[in-house]
């Protein structure tokens, strides 16, 4: 049993891992960046040369948004896988805006490209880790509870054990054949 | 001592805190011996019921020995065992005499908060959101028990933990959901969620004596467990849950329907599920109320919904029309465990059931943030966690 408790978290005394705090950060990390490109585009496509791409960078930043805010919900894998995704298509396009850019789109461009390939590594590692915490936690153990009835005597002796005079009156709410002819006869 | 302390979602942790203390004549403390994780500590972990804080101490399933009594305690002894209610009650109230425990009109210490936010109070409510009264929590070494003397049930003489644990919560929870459901000899009472809650809702039907019992989840192991209480598994995620309702019931659907789900319910293949998913991340609804809208669908007419699931705020798409024009009777509410205390008490010291059967794993009290996760990914087959603090 600590056995099983240590599979999820390396320390059983906190219940949030070192990778649900990473996963968090990518969230706000996200749900910012996300921010600034929808907010700012004109500013960020003239610093790394993808002017005129002012519309694929808002998009782009709806895209970081949704994933900040799955992120940051208690299922957060499929928001960072979503990230390595995005992160690679980040990656296409400022390479592809390094295509015509001048000297100072260059390095600025070279210098984000660097950043996100830093960040689609963390991005990658945080996925990875999640997955495998979850497919450790919902591994099938093959185990089955057929044998807990709970009932020492058994299902069979426990049916109706109890009857209908547990139910109190204040909790009689079924309208049925006997209570309606009890009702209708004079008191 | 050590307690098991709420950060915030997803994040408890094992910390030192201040010893409790007695506050007031009607108070004790307990030392802690046995306490579980509940689904509705899920809630507070995933930050889904508002008004919780950074510091606050969960727990509320919880049983342990007197250490020391307030003077105005007469009816408890050091040494005793008790399981601690976790509806907490003055027993004097007009609430309280009527039965209506989780309404105790004096025990919620932010009475006042509460009314603004819910019209009229509820009950104080151990280790849960500061709108019951914000009282620690007993997932820890020590506890104080507020009204004291009419918060706790003696634990007979050769009951083990074990055995006893769960009349402070979810065995008295799964019995009202079932007596909500007003069970006749005749009926076809239909179960979903097969968690703790669910389980306790299966054996308390069967002993009321349902003609047929029918339990929905998608966790092969928890089934496993329904079937063995006595009930026919639905697995949501296999089969069709309204096509195989109609098929044991003849086409009629079954006549109480209870929710021991909340507002967590999960559903991959259901659409609004999926929308209900995004308006709860966006705080644009705060509940995720699948298992109440597929009830009003499925139930007979003239049915009767019992509701123990818990449901934290906003809901949308009700279908209430629907409700309406079938006839439906809704009844729910936080249980009114002291009303069923010496029922149950009786039906386990005459061994007619054993509550013991729904634990899985048990653990030291300073793993339980790990085993949380455990209990939140259903990791290891886990259904019921049982802690350990001394
Ligand atoms: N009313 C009360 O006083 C009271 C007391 C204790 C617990 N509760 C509530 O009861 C509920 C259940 O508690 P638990 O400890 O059994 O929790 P749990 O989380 O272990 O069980 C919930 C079960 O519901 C299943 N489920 C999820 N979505 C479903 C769906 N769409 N259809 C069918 N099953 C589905 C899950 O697979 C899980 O097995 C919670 O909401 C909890 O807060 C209420
Ligand atoms: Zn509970
Ligand atoms: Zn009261």
């Amino acid at each position: 049993m600590n056995a099983s408790s240590t599979l999820v978290t390396s320390r059983p005394d906190r219940s949030l891992t070192v990778t649900d705090r990473v996963a968090r950060g990518l969230g706000w990390f996200s749900l910012a960046l996300g921010a600034a490109e929808i907010l700012a585009p004109g500013r960020l496509g003239r610093a790394l040369g993808l002017e005129g791409k002012e519309r694929l960078l808002q998009a782009y930043g709806g895209r970081e948004i949704g994933a900040g805010v799955w992120a940051l919900s208690d299922t957060p894998a499929p928001a960072i896988w979503a990230r390595v995704a995005g992160d690679l298509v980040d990656l296409a396009t400022l390479a592809a805006g390094l295509r015509g850019a001048d000297d100072e789109q260059k390095r600025n461009n070279l210098v984000a490209l660097a950043a996100v390939g830093g960040i689609t590594l963390v991005d990658l590692l945080t996925a990875l880790s999640l997955t495998a915490e979850q497919s450790e936690r919902r591994g099938d153990t093959g185990r089955d509870y057929s044998d807990r009835s709970g009932f020492p005597r058994g299902v069979e002796q426990a049916r109706g054990l109890a009857g209908q005079q547990a139910v109190p009156v204040d909790f009689q709410v079924t309208a049925t054949a006997e209570r309606r002819e009890e009702a209708l006869e004079p008191a | 001592m050590k307690a098991l302390v709420w950060h915030g979602k997803q994040d408890i942790r094992h910390e030192t805190v201040p010893d409790p203390a007695i506050e007031a004549p009607r108070d004790a403390i307990i030392k802690v011996t046995s306490c579980a994780i509940c689904g509705s500590d899920l809630h507070l972990f995933h930050n889904c019921i508002p008004a919780m804080k950074p510091g606050d101490i969960v727990g509320h399933e919880m049983m342990g020995e007197v250490v020391e009594t307030g003077s105005a305690v007469t009816n408890l002894r050091k040494g005793e065992r008790v399981v601690i209610p976790f509806t907490i009650n003055c027993d004097e109230c007009d609430q309280c005499r009527r039965g209506n425990y989780s309404l105790c009109e004096r025990s919620n210490r932010n009475g006042e908060l509460a009314d603004k936010v819910f019209g009229h109070r509820t009950a104080g409510l151990f280790g849960y959101t500061h709108l019951t009264g914000g009282y620690a929590g007993g997932q820890a070494e020590y506890l104080r028990v507020p009204f004291a003397d009419s918060t706790h049930i003696k634990v007979p003489d050769g009951m083990t933990d074990e055995q006893a644990l769960f009349l402070g919560d979810i065995f008295p929870t799964g019995w009202q959901a079932a007596i909500q459901a007003d069970i006749q000899p005749t009926d076809t009472v239909a179960i979903w969620g097969a968690g703790p809650v669910g389980q306790m809702a299966i054996r308390s039907a069967i002993l009321l004596g349902a003609k047929q019992v029918i339990c929905i989840d998608r966790l092969p192991e928890r089934l496993s467990m329904a079937e063995a209480g006595g009930a026919v598994p639905i697995n949501f995620e296999d089969e069709s849950v309204l096509e195989r309702l109609n098929e044991l019931t003849d086409n009629r659907g079954p006549d109480k329907c209870i929710d021991c789900v909340g507002l967590e319910a999960h559903a991959s293949q259901h659409i609004d599920s999926m929308i209900d998913r995004v308006k709860q991340a966006t705080l644009m609804e705060s509940d995720r109320p699948h298992v109440l809208r597929e009830m009003i669908y499925v139930c007979r007419g003239g049915g009767v919904l019992s509701i123990p699931g818990v449901y934290g705020g906003l809901v949308d798409k009700i279908p209430f029309g629907m409700a309406m024009n079938k006839g439906l009777t809704f009844r729910m509410g936080q249980t009114h465990v002291r009303r069923w205390t010496a029922d149950l008490t009786r039906r386990i010291a005459e061994g007619q059931i054993d509550p013991s059967f729904v634990i899985t794993h048990t653990a030291k009290l300073e793993e339980g943030p790990g085993m949380y996760r455990v209990f939140e990914q259903k990791q290891d087959s886990c259904i019921k966690v049982v802690l350990k603090p001394n």
